[in-house]
């Protein structure tokens, strides 16, 4: 079975563990980025099918990590799953316009981050191996 | 220079006030009576010349007849104008014809009265908008709000994830089961301190508060500043009411001078029917018991009630008494505040409170202990009471009475309701209706009386 692997760029310690705890369980390899600063650098090292990626990080906004994202020719396929703790109007469209693939809000159900994960991860099932 | 089409319409003021028959204003400036009728009503165009020579005649510069007081009408007129082509959200709004940007002068010309209600709303909404905008910017901008939106945020993801896990993960080893409690204690802890923090900021931020207020709410303040008691209408010969707000600029200058006229004309009427020595003396008696001192005095239920809500302070026995009063739709028309009894400012009040009561059972006293929602509930006395209000002179008259048998036959009934609010005595026993300020703010979730969802924490 092909290795599902998800790198959650999320500073809160406390969400990070709770979310790696809920993933780990549904089966994904999980590895935890504190600092957005560093982001890139883990994603391009690690190639993780998907990426979960808070908005509002120390240092570097989501946002800028996900247009550097998109402008790398070979990472801009990775799916992206934004959180962030402003859910409506302009941070999801921001969101939106800057390439991410979903949008959660914070809170969220547990249920919920794992489908929206699930479902845009599924596309590239040649990931890896 | 343009000239305005107004300029016959200045040319006749200007010739009326001073006493001029146009015969003889034709003959100073070399015209035909008739010529100068035409003028006087704008269907006529005045050269640069003749507008000299009328300026001179009139004793005025000329460009006080080619631009008048006017300007500035016509400049909010063009705002509004302005204003009309904005797109507003949820509303289509379609941009004036620019021909009718031509017609703003033969507007104010034809509907003086009209262009000046409609540059008013335009200086009002411009005012407004620029309290929302000041809002929104700080509530888009302000860091401590931002932040600590965002940390009240941060700490219920995790209490909610935690807290799912440890419900839906029924086999979860116990050092996880340990790491997620210890998670939910901190969490609960940092949850705690930013809403406080938030809780703190936000009063602060009312109490600073000096937007525009309503009349009613500039009236009140005004009352509040002479703690709701008018000590000059006491005396042997009590001032006009205009003489007190002709004394006190931020009434005579505003929308409330109207409210604070009647309710003055009010309060003296009822400083004569129940001067004071006489009621406090009474009031040592029976207590802060309306029922017993309107029939002792022969007073009107309503009478007594603001005579009570507005007495000097500290009179020895008498604890600070608050009041609301409202009309029959229901809207607080007057709200004099008593700590721990919060009346809201804008929004329509709790339905349990006994005022709306009284309303639906006219002339019927009703008394009633209650327990204001809180985060400590506080127990209070009210005394609540409605009856058809008093229309046309006849409260100002001091025929109070009359509007049981004279007035209101002609109109339509008001109906008015008033609630005291005091301080419950001690060691009362009865059972207290449990109530609230208004449902935004009230954490009652379970209320039959309920409206909408609450925005506080439910306890």
């Amino acid at each position: 079975m092909t290795e599902k692997r998800v790198l959650v760029v999320e500073d809160e310690p406390n969400i990070a563990e709770a979310i790696r705890f809920i993933l780990s369980r549904a089966g994904w390899a999980v590895t935890v980025e504190p600092s957005g600063a560093r982001a890139m650098v883990q994603i391009a090292e690690w190639r993780p099918s998907a990426v979960i990626l808070d908005l509002m990080l120390p240092g570097r906004s989501g946002l800028d990590i996900l247009a550097e994202l998109r402008a790398d020719a070979g990472l801009a396929t990775t799916p992206v799953l934004m959180l962030s703790a402003r859910g409506q109007g302009r941070d999801r469209e921001a969101a939106a316009a800057a390439g991410a693939t979903a949008f959660l809000a914070k809170p969220f159900a547990n249920a919920d981050l794992l489908s929206a994960l699930e479902e845009i991860a599924v596309p590239l099932p040649a990931q890896g191996a | 220079m343009a000239r305005s089409a107004l300029t016959g319409t200045r040319i006749r003021e200007r010739r009326l006030a001073l006493k001029l028959r146009q015969a003889e204003l034709a003959r100073a400036v070399g015209i035909s009576a008739a010529y100068l009728n035409l003028i006087e009503h704008n269907r006529r165009r005045v050269s640069d010349t003749l507008l000299e020579t009328f300026a001179s005649a009139l004793g005025v510069a000329s460009v006080a007849l080619s631009e008048g007081a006017e300007s500035a009408l016509f400049e909010a007129l063009r705002e509004a104008a302005a204003g009309s082509a904005m797109p507003v959200a949820g509303a289509s709004s379609d941009p004036l014809d620019p021909g009718e940007l031509e017609r703003i002068e033969e507007f104010v010309g034809r509907f003086p009265a009209w262009a000046r209600v409609l540059a008013a709303r335009q200086e009002r909404v411009a005012a407004l908008e620029r309290v929302v905008e000041t809002y929104s910017e700080r509530m888009a901008q302000d860091p401590f709000l931002l932040d600590g939106l965002h940390e009240v945020l941060s700490a219920v993801t995790s209490l909610r994830s935690s807290a799912a896990i440890l419900v839906e993960t029924p086999d979860i080893e116990p050092e996880w089961h340990a790491r997620f409690l210890e998670t939910i204690a901190q969490e609960s802890l940092r949850l705690s301190g930013a809403a406080e923090g938030l809780v703190e900021y936000l009063d602060e931020m009312e109490a600073e508060e000096t937007g525009p207020a309503s009349p009613q709410e500039q009236l009140e303040a005004w009352l509040t500043t002479r703690n709701w008691h008018i000590a000059e209408f006491e005396r042997p010969d009590p001032p006009d009411p205009e003489e007190i707000i002709a004394a006190t600029p931020e009434l005579a200058a505003s929308a409330a001078k109207e409210l604070a006229r009647a309710h003055l004309v009010q309060a003296l009427a009822d400083t004569r029917a129940l001067p004071l020595k006489p009621f406090l003396a009474a009031l040592g008696e029976t207590g802060p018991a309306p029922g017993q001192l309107a029939a002792r005095f022969g007073a009107p239920m309503a009478r007594v009630f603001r005579r009570l809500a507005t007495l000097p302070e500290g009179v020895p026995g008498v604890p600070p008494i608050g009041l609301v009063v409202c009309d029959g739709s229901g809207a607080l028309t007057l709200r004099r505040p008593l700590p721990g009894f919060t009346l809201p400012r804008a929004t329509a009040a709790c339905a349990l409170w006994p005022l709306y009561e009284a309303l639906s059972r006219p002339m019927q006293p009703l008394r009633m202990p209650v327990d204001m929602a809180g985060r400590l509930p506080q127990r209070f006395m009210t005394y609540a009471f409605a009856a058809p209000r008093v229309t046309g002179t006849a409260e100002s008259q001091g025929f109070d009475g009359a509007a049981f048998d004279g007035a209101g036959f002609e109109g339509p009934v008001l109906m008015e309701a008033m609630m005291l609010i005091l301080p419950a005595p001690l060691g009362a026993t009865e059972t207290a209706r449990p109530v609230g300020t208004s449902c935004r703010v009230c954490p009652r979730a379970a209320c039959p009386g309920r409206r909408e969802p609450s925005l506080v924490a439910l306890r």
